[in-house]
């Protein structure tokens, strides 16, 4: 029994953090690259969880939901850029704030639509039976999340190391005013990773609801876990995204099981850690 | 007696007669409510308006005193004992943040108030043995302080005020003084402080912690007028709107969070009693006065007052600029 206790439990985290990576992979991107937390980030998970339930709700499949909440929330992602975002470039102070503002009237806007009741999100179908290995039942949809997270992450790798665009993306990161000066276009740049990290927010959104429903309040409890993911990870960095997310991921599920009234307390402590020791996180660079 | 202080004796004593003017006890509560949001505001504004750190956790203040002062009363604590520990606790941990969130700066730094602030809040919500989770907990009585009852509107009010002003002179004072003038050293040119010998990191600290501590009374205030405290009082919401106070009335000026306080207080209540959701307006003030407003009413209203009092094409002298966090 204690046993299968443990192997659930870091199955749960696992799967956890890689939702986490989804969600934060873009925001650390986004973040690196135009100086800026977007701080709407929680709301779009939301958001994309919303979207992803109401589509399965209507006899959707679950991939065109997951799908539809990418595009979805990929559509308002662009739209908070283009719009609000560009016409404050050069004030980061007010930026960081008009996200927060445009987060509290998606959180607002879900609760008028989808109401205060939690939408539950049925699995796939062929994924609701528990896969069985070695005598312990395993929850087949928590290992499905596993990998596309980390299909995800090898997708994103690919693209930030092997593609133009992703060198581009790297350049800006590290040297803004340089990738400028070589003729990179920056501020498109910003629309693509800023695209990028909403489609990627809403997806998980979608693929989040089976595990942790959609409700409100959502958006505010993975804004800050996004936000310990990169300042333990480093902004801008895919791989302090992916350590940071599996951290946060096994100590947020082991201390919610083992310890419900300070699992905060506990993502505190390695948070606070880093800031001691590396303030740039674990694979940041040191801010020119 | 020159112009100024005639004009605080005429607003002190049209603040002190507001129960008097206005006899209905929804209208004096309405203005004790204004009194403390305004106070949690210009304590925030230290930080953001002064310091350049733009903090988005300052309602833990209001919930670390609120808690700590329910707890130590129904510990069995006299009400002197437990606001003074209280008080003392949650400046405290003002310092330990503090020395959290200044590891960075600009944008970090409001990254880290914002993540501290959350686990405040997610303590408050999840710890329900302590804190009564989404319940809350309420306190049983308010105090008696020098065995004044401040139990009716207008009593309350007038304690409030007192507090209130107190808090207000002390903080104007701070910002007249040599530590004040330091402070926005700090946030033009945090360089050449220190190349002048000034212990930047230590002004802010210091600044931060003052600032907590003002928060905290505006938190016991808190507890006094509403004696009950819930997770929803100290959620990234209410730290956005004490912010957006600041703003709203111009985070470079010491009145700018006070009329901030005034009307954002007064939008929330009007535009509660008629709609469920204030959030989707909240957004949308923040969203318009950040893109078309970013001084701020104050600063914005002063300028229009020297242009017209001028008569010139040429632009009034810039007011301090919103300072732009360091690279």
């Amino acid at each position: 029994m204690q046993w299968q206790f443990w192997i659930v439990q870091t199955l749960n985290s696992v799967s956890f953090g890689g939702l986490l990576f989804l969600l934060s992979s873009g925001f650390s991107l986004a973040f690196g690259l135009m100086r800026i937390p977007n701080l709407a980030h929680g709301a779009f998970f939301m958001l994309g969880a919303y979207f992803g339930a109401t589509v399965v709700y209507f006899g959707g499949d679950f991939w065109l939901a997951a799908l539809a909440a990418g595009v979805g929330v990929g559509i308002v992602g662009i739209a908070l850029e283009r719009f609000i975002l560009r016409p404050l470039a050069g004030n980061v102070q007010g930026q960081v704030l008009v996200t927060l503002g445009i987060s509290f009237i998606i959180a607002d806007v879900c609760l008028l639509v989808w109401t205060g009741d939690p939408w539950t999100v049925p699995a796939p179908p062929a994924m609701r039976r528990p896969l069985l290995v070695a005598g312990f039942a395993f929850p087949t949809y928590r290992l499905v999340v596993v990998v596309i997270a980390l299909v995800a992450a090898v997708a994103l790798y690919f693209l930030m190391e092997r593609t133009r665009l992703g060198a581009m993306i790297r350049a800006g990161v590290d040297d803004m005013e340089m990738a400028r000066g070589v003729g990179i276009p920056v501020s498109l740049l910003f629309t693509v990773v800023f695209l990028l990290g909403a489609v990627l927010a809403g997806a998980a959104g979608a693929f989040g609801g089976p595990i942790l429903n959609a409700y409100p309040g959502l958006d505010a409890d993975m804004l800050p876990l996004a936000l310990i993911v990169v300042i333990l990870g480093g902004a801008g960095s895919l791989l302090g995204a992916f350590v940071g997310s599996f951290i946060v991921g096994f100590l947020y599920n082991f201390g919610i099981a083992l310890f419900p009234d300070l699992a905060y307390f506990i993502l505190f402590l390695p948070m606070l850690l880093v800031l001691v020791f590396m303030p740039q996180g674990l694979f940041g660079r040191a801010a020119p | 007696m020159n112009r100024k202080s005639i004009a605080v004796a005429i607003g002190a004593t049209a603040c002190a007669a507001v129960p008097w003017i206005i006899t209905n006890d929804y209208f004096v509560n309405l203005a004790s409510q204004i009194l403390i949001y305004a106070l949690l505001a210009l304590s925030l504004n230290l930080l953001l308006g002064y310091g350049g750190m733009v903090s988005l956790g300052h309602a833990a203040f209001l919930g670390l005193t609120g808690y700590s002062t329910i707890l130590l009363v129904l510990a069995g604590h006299d009400q002197l004992t437990t606001a003074i520990l209280s008080v003392v606790f949650s400046t405290a941990c003002g310092a330990l943040f503090g020395v959290l969130a200044l590891r960075a700066s600009g944008i970090g730094f409001l990254m880290i108030t914002l993540a501290l602030g959350q686990i405040v809040w997610g303590i408050a919500y999840r710890a329900n043995e302590l804190t009564g989770g989404d319940n809350g907990l309420t306190l049983p009585a308010r105090p008696v302080p020098f065995g004044i009852d401040i139990n009716s509107a207008s009593n309350f009010y007038h304690f409030t005020l007192i507090v209130f002003a107190i808090a207000l002179f002390c903080i104007w004072r701070m910002t007249r003084s040599p530590f004040g003038a330091a402070l926005c050293g700090t946030r033009d040119q945090p360089r050449r402080m220190s190349m002048l010998g000034h212990n930047v990191w230590m002004i802010q600290w210091l600044t931060f912690v003052i600032a907590s501590f003002w928060g905290s009374i505006s938190g016991l205030l808190y507890i006094y007028y509403n004696l009950f405290m819930s997770p929803h009082a100290i959620s990234l919401q209410q730290s956005a709107e004490a912010l957006l106070m600041a703003i709203l009335g111009g985070a470079t000026t010491l009145s700018g969070p006070i009329v901030g306080a005034v009307i954002i207080t007064i939008v929330k209540n009007v535009v509660s009693t008629y709609i469920e959701r204030w959030n989707i307006l909240l957004g949308l003030i923040f969203v318009i006065v950040i893109m078309f407003m970013p001084n701020g009413l104050v600063p914005g209203c002063r300028q229009l007052w020297q242009s017209i009092q001028s008569r010139r094409k040429a632009p009034a002298p810039e007011t301090k600029s919103a300072s732009e966090p360091a690279p």
